[in-house]
């Protein structure tokens, strides 16, 4: 195990070994040793990880929510992520072996804001967006805060840690788009619900775009501050290149393009012009004149 | 010859490895300890990247290109990976000159470390107004030029691309900044003859180049159908690009030795660095694989120091441009010549080189 990096707080680099890699439904469960990274890490934050090898044509790193940690035991620290297969790199970890190294940047982004006060808190996912959210339940449960989960997803197959979600939430509600789990339809069909019985002051949310972009605005609707872990595509993954930006709006009231793998990934659901991702809202600072890379 | 063991990726214990070679090299008159920079663009303005090394060992932090007013960029999605490289369309996001020189040129001097400011504009105007800003300016080491922008008061024309609009922006903002100061111009690839644009900028003033910028390019995603980039076309960059780097920096060297080179493109290991030096370069930016590993430009500097010696060099200066010198001797026995290990000869006049594209 090497690591580099000077900096006592924020991100390192390891080179993990593999300790096991299973299969989770429609999932992949990686274990990995990662040296300091688990002591650094706090919910919410992510790992980029190298793929491909050594002399790999797959030149950006690919970046995964953090499952859980552990900061010290037989292999000294070591973490998990959870990951579908999606592409070539994805593929590539999906084919890692047991001792097979993994080059590890992290932990990376700011992570969930956590309440000063012992609230009622609901945690949304969709999906894997379920990874980051038991570190959080457990962060919260020790702040003495009421946590109750929602996982959706298509079908029963990419539902994430249903069995972990029983075992920490006060309630967990289910729901699959096919019926195949739960009830069915969307996370938000049930959410309003949710949210009334729980009297919920904060709403956490992982998961695809619209899905987070519909969760924001059902907590809005009921006075609940929301924290949402973003998904965009990154090049560098620790704030260089800027690729990863999406419009937020300021507590000055100015838009600006902020980059979701320093700023977030996790921004404040009513802070995100959900629907103007992809575009450079009138009136961002600096907004558009043409030319340049 | 034993050879050093050269490894990719991190190595906290390599500073042991290398060997007592002096690094130093000269840019313009500026001097660096190392000379191995990091590329604009793909450093930010340094603090990101000092969490993985200690950005004041590096020769310099070449920070984004700033324009003079704040800045939103383009839309997304602004990168797709190619292979061994990746395309981007940002559009120069930025803070604007003012913040930039408050907070990131100010935390870089705060730091310790060695700034080339990079700047972009979009009239010669712009880059005059930028070059006076910086003018009285302490602690810039070098200011890099992007001329890789279209002139809005020419139908969008890249300054790059045309020799009479690259000259105008190097003179306004040589004339306009400190003299002792390096003006470094960033040429583009995307040229017939990037010898005529390098003669053309340094006759207007440049004491250096920088070479290169990206490579125009696109990707269609064939599931949506459309272009993968939200702005259509982006810059290439990466391992990809190597080659095409490399004789760009050997061509502007063969045709102006005296000229001193910042050179990049794809530079992920020592020796890829070592390419750019033979080839004429006297300090190497790193850009793209810096994505891929954030301790890049460390680790290669080291690997380069290692490379250097195992060649018998005994410093840096001695290897600039060494792939120009005279051909060796034709051996007696007609054996194989021996590729490490030659006597150098540092005062071999540089051949004259054939620039031409092979037809
Ligand atoms: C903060 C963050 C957390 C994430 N957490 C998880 C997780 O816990 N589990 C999981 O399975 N996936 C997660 N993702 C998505 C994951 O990064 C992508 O699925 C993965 O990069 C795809 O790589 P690929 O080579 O298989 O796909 P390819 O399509 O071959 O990738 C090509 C390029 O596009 C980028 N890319 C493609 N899809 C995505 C995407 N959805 N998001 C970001 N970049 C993408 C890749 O990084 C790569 O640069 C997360 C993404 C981000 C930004
Ligand atoms: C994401 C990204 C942003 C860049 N931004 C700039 C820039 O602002 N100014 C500039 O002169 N070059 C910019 N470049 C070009 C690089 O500085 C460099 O010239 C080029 O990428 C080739 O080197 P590389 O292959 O090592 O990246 C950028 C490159 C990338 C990949
Ligand atoms: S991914 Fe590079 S700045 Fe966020």
């Amino acid at each position: 195990m090497t690591t580099t990096g000077h900096s006592k707080s924020g991100a390192i680099q390891v080179t993990g070994e593999v300790i096991g890699l299973r299969r989770a439904g429609e999932y992949h469960v990686l274990t990995l040793t990662a040296g300091g990274i688990p002591d650094l890490t706090r919910p919410g934050h992510f790992v980029a990880l190298a793929v491909g090898g050594e002399h790999s044509s797959m030149l950006l790193r690919r970046a995964f929510s953090i499952y859980s940690v552990q900061s010290r035991g037989v292999y000294g620290g070591t973490l998990e992520i959870v990951f579908a297969v999606n592409g070539k790199g994805t593929e590539w970890l999906s084919r890692l072996h047991r001792h097979d190294q993994v080059d590890i940047v992290g932990p990376l982004g700011r992570p969930f804001a956590l309440p000063k006060e012992p609230v009622a808190c609901v945690l949304v996912a969709g999906g894997y967006g379920s990874a980051p959210m038991f570190a959080l339940a457990d962060a919260l449960r020790a702040r003495g805060c009421r946590v109750d989960v929602v996982l959706g997803a298509s079908t029963e197959s990419k539902l994430f840690g249903v069995l972990d979600a029983k075992r920490i939430a006060a309630s967990l509600t289910i729901t699959t788009d096919d019926g195949s789990a739960g009830e069915r339809g969307r996370v938000t069909d049930v959410l309003p619900a949710v949210l009334q019985r729980t009297d919920a002051d904060v709403v956490y949310a992982c998961g695809p775009m619209p899905m987070l972009q519909a969760v924001a605005k059902v907590a809005t609707e009921h006075g609940a501050y929301s924290q949402c872990a973003v998904e965009e595509s990154m090049a560098c993954g620790i704030g260089v290149c800027m690729s990863c930006v999406l419009p937020v709006v300021g507590d000055d009231g100015v838009t600006r393009m902020l980059r979701s793998c320093v700023d977030g990934p996790v921004f404040r659901g009513d802070r995100v012009r959900w629907d103007e991702v992809g575009t450079i809202p009138e009136g961002t600072l600096g907004a558009p004149v043409s030319g340049g890379h | 010859m034993t050879r050093a063991v050269i490894t990719h990726g991190p190595r906290p214990d390599a500073a042991a490895d290398v060997p007592d070679i002096d690094m130093t090299t000269w840019l313009a008159g500026l001097e660096l300890p190392s000379p191995v920079l990091t590329a604009s663009g793909c450093a930010a303005a340094g603090r990101e990247l000092d969490q993985f090394f200690d950005i004041t060992t590096i020769g310099a932090v070449v920070t984004k290109s700033i324009m003079l007013n704040p800045r939103s960029g383009r839309p997304t999605p602004r990168m797709a990976e190619t292979p061994s490289g990746m395309l981007n369309s940002i559009g120069l996001q930025g803070p604007g000159i003012d913040a930039f020189l408050d907070k990131d040129l100010e935390w870089l001097r705060a730091r310790g470390a060695r700034a080339v400011v990079s700047i972009a504009g979009g009239s010669v105007d712009e880059y005059t107004r930028l070059a006076s800003k910086l003018r009285h300016v302490t602690d810039v080491a070098a200011i890099e030029v992007n001329i890789s922008c279209p002139n809005v008061e020419d139908r969008g024309q890249v300054f790059a691309c045309d020799p009479v609009a690259a000259a105008e922006v190097i003179t306004a903002v040589r004339r306009n900044t400190n003299p002792g100061i390096p003006v470094l111009a960033k040429l583009s690839p995307d040229v017939t003859d990037i010898v005529a644009i390098a003669r053309s900028v340094v006759d207007a003033g440049a004491d250096g180049l920088s070479m290169i910028n990206t490579l125009l390019g696109m990707v269609i995603d064939t599931d949506t159908m459309r272009p993968a980039l939200a702005g259509i076309t982006g810059g290439l960059s990466g391992p990809a690009i190597r080659p095409v780097a490399v004789r760009c920096v050997y061509q502007v060297h063969a045709a102006l030795p005296e000229v001193p080179i910042l050179g990049m493109g794809g530079i992920r290991t020592g020796l890829d660095a070592l390419e750019f030096v033979l080839a004429g370069a006297s300090a190497v930016s790193v850009g793209t694989v810096t994505f891929h590993d954030p301790g890049a430009p460390a680790r290669i500097a080291r690997e380069l120091a290692v490379a250097l010696a195992e060649r018998g060099f005994e410093s840096f200066e001695q290897a600039i441009g060494h792939a120009h010198r005279a051909p060796d001797p034709a051996p007696a026995s007609g054996g194989p010549v021996a590729g490490h290990g030659h006597t150098l000869d540092a005062d071999a006049p540089d051949t004259a080189v054939e620039a031409g594209v092979e037809g």
